[in-house]
């Protein structure tokens, strides 16, 4: 059996005229939080929709735990997780029946002990007989959770599992996720969180339905080669403006008293800085280039190569 | 991987069970349409309409003649409309639709039934609403039994015993079948189920679409027929519900005969429902939302109604239209149940129209299969 829990290449899907997933390869070890990040309407739910065989790729193939995901996607489906971006179980299901039915589908031999188990380990057990619909948004992220798990999946796919969800619900979340990794469960989770980004294994970045980025976040800040720098002071807003044009400058992202300023001709760069500082009596220091920076850059030359018109 | 699990399988009947009983007003529908529409079409075939048009074509003039005119007239069902000379000029009014009835009292007829000779009046009747007519003709019967007791004095009192001195001879025209008053009610079943069954069952799969719970669904190993048929499942409880509300109407309200078994009754209702929940799911597949779903039930349920023998007299319609009406699965289960519970029908009589049920069912829902998207596509 293959080392991968997804392998996939040049995926591509097509709605109308508009191509919403052009090329797409990746490869998620088994074992391995792999994160999928990309801004809205970049091809996230689709190519994850592709993997688990909810739609069928115009081009491309690839195998999701072994299995092809145009021809088998009946085995993959009893083995993946895939918690979906909108939350779609039963709303006038009860809890303990959203988990009995996804038992029954799933063929779990220990079904009754299996949904009482997993309703304790969520601590809704005493709201077990409560209509789905009437849950909190946490809780019925909690309940999609709980309930793709409940049929022991060897992957998850999750789709913007956190969104709207509040920072504690978060950190608990991802807790779950390291404890399922170190289980040997995969987990391929897309996400808008920076924060989240960082506690993957490995990330790919996504912007106008092509992969732009893939590997480790330290290869990925590799990969493009940025200089970063950080001047702190007043006024950046102001000095933002003076700084698009100057020659070195590619980019500049405020993050509060601080202004990242990156370029990748480093030599250049470090010149300009230094002789705006001196000017403006402003402190500057060299930085680490960060996900965000880089997430922030690749998404600013994809708009530039291929973005015009795709985007409204 | 089983090409059909009763486990999956009886986990999407629990499901849709569960949301049926929490869906209140669909559950209201379900119970509440059979008696509206059984007030309605029900009391109105059995509103025994009166005063109906009849012309007289009278070749013999007597008193006797003039008593039983007189007294059709005081039944008041007949509204003597005027006096025509010929049947040609009769058949005429009769096919324009001008009157209802015509009288023929033929030449010599006082003279036969002085004699004792038990001569006929004959009533032609324009029976295409078999309601319409039936209530009069019964009527015009009695009439016979008793008018000319009074009339028929002296000497002819030896007459007016049992039974009556003559026959009045009906003529049921364009209805060959003479369809009774009975034909409406037990019609009325397979109209309602029709209309419930594929209403119903058309909403549920766009309904799982529409509320984002078909890409749960598809994402787990539930199988096309799983779904299809556990979908069924608790509609077919529904169905049976609705044919007993009918038949207890049918029983106590209408007073239908029963002739034929309970058991036949509900073995051909079974297999209708059968074969309509079939057709609603199929809509449902095919339709891309709840208002598709809707317009696609009133496609199928109008030449339903209007084909099927419901409306008019099936032998009636035109050659074309008897063939698309032998094809729609009211047809033959307004024939099952009218064969069941007027003539007393057994299996063998009713074969040729259960066959064709079966055939229906099972054509369409390998369409359904085939039409059940699996993907998100
Ligand atoms: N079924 C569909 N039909 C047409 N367009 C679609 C469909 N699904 C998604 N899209 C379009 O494809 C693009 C990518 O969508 P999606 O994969 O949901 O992006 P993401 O999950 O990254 O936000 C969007 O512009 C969206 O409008
Ligand atoms: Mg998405």
């Amino acid at each position: 059996m293959s080392d991968y829990a997804i392998d996939v290449q040049g995926l591509t899907k097509q709605f109308g005229d508009k191509r919403v997933v052009d090329g797409v390869s990746l490869q998620v070890r088994r074992g391995e939080i792999f994160g999928f990040l990309g801004p809205n309407g970049s091809g996230k739910t689709t190519s994850i929709r592709m993997m688990c065989g909810l739609l069928t790729p115009d081009a491309g193939s690839g195998q999701c735990l072994g299995y092809d995901i145009r021809s088998q996607a009946d085995e993959i489906k009893r083995r993946v997780g895939y918690m979906t971006q909108k939350f779609s179980y039963w709303d006038d299901l009860t809890l303990r029946e959203n988990l009995d039915f996804v038992a029954r589908v799933y063929q779990m031999p220990d079904r009754r002990e299996r949904v009482e188990r997993t309703l304790e380990e969520l601590g809704l057990a005493g709201r077990a007989r409560q209509l789905t619909g009437s849950l909190s948004g946490g809780w019925k992220q909690r309940l999609a959770l709980a309930a793709c798990l409940l049929h022991e999946p060897q992957l998850l796919l999750l789709d913007e599992p956190t969104a709207g969800v509040d920072p504690t619900a978060r950190r608990d979340f991802w807790e779950e996720l390291h404890r399922l990794a170190a289980r040997g469960i995969s987990v391929l989770v897309s996400t808008h969180y920076m924060d989240e980004a960082e506690r993957c294994h490995k990330l790919a970045y996504i912007a106008y339905g092509r992969l732009l980025a893939q590997g480790t976040a330290d290869e990925i800040i590799a990969a493009q080669q940025l200089a970063t720098w950080t001047l702190y002071g007043d006024g950046l807003v102001e000095l933002a403006q003076t700084l698009r044009d100057a020659p070195g400058v590619e980019q500049t992202v405020a993050f509060g008293n601080a202004l990242h300023v990156s370029g990748r001709d480093a030599a250049t760069l470090e010149i300009t800085l230094r002789e705006l500082a001196q000017q403006q009596q402003r402190r500057l220091e060299p930085a680490q280039t960060t996900l965000e920076d880089v997430f922030i850059y690749m998404m600013k030359r994809s708009a530039d190569n291929f973005g015009s018109g795709a985007r409204p | 991987m089983t090409l059909f699990s009763l486990a999956r399988w009886w986990g999407i009947v629990l499901k849709e069970f569960l949301q049926l009983r929490r869906d209140r007003i669909t559950f209201g529908m379900i119970i509440g349409l059979p008696i509206v529409q059984l007030a309605l079409f029900g009391f109105a075939i059995n509103a025994d309409p009166r005063h109906m048009p009849t012309a007289v074509v009278l070749h013999d003039h007597s008193e006797y003649t003039r008593s039983f005119v007189t007294a059709m007239r005081q039944s008041t069902y007949f509204d003597i409309a005027g006096s025509l000379d010929s049947e040609e000029a009769a058949r005429a009014a009769l096919a324009q639709g001008r009157v209802q009835f015509v009288l023929m009292v033929p030449p010599g007829f006082t003279r036969e039934l002085l004699r004792g000779e038990r001569p006929a009046l004959l009533i032609e009747a324009d029976a295409t609403d078999p309601a319409a007519t039936g209530m009069a003709l019964a009527a015009a019967g009695e009439i016979a039994q008793s008018v000319l007791r009074h009339d028929l004095r002296g000497p002819d009192s030896r007459l007016a015993g049992q039974p009556a001195p003559f026959e009045v001879r009906v003529h049921r025209l364009y209805n060959p079948e003479g369809n009774s008053q009975y034909n409406t009610v037990p019609g009325l079943m397979g109209v309602i189920l029709t209309m419930t069954m594929v209403m119903m069952t058309g909403l549920a799969m766009t309904r799982e679409r529409e509320r984002g719970t078909m890409e749960n669904l598809l994402a787990t190993p539930v199988r096309p027929i799983e779904v299809m048929t556990g979908k069924i499942i608790p509609y077919i409880a529904i169905g049976l519900i609705q044919a007993t509300i009918i038949l207890l109407a049918a029983r106590w309200v209408f007073h239908v005969p029963f002739t034929g078994s309970l058991v036949s009754i509900y073995c051909a209702a079974l297999l209708f429902i059968a074969a309509t929940l079939t057709v609603g799911i199929t809509l449902s597949s095919l339709a891309q939302n709840q208002l598709q779903a809707m317009q696609l039930t009133m496609f199928y349920f109008l030449p339903n109604i209007l084909l099927s023998g419901f409306m008019f007299p099936f032998r009636g319609m035109p050659q074309w239209a008897q063939y698309i009406g032998n094809v729609l699965p009211l047809t033959h289960f307004n024939r099952l149940i009218r064969g069941i519970l007027l003539k007393g029908n057994g299996w063998w009589d009713l074969w040729p129209s259960i066959w064709p049920l079966l055939l229906f069912t099972a054509v369409v829902m390998a369409i359904a299969v085939k039409f059940y998207r699996r993907t998100l596509d």
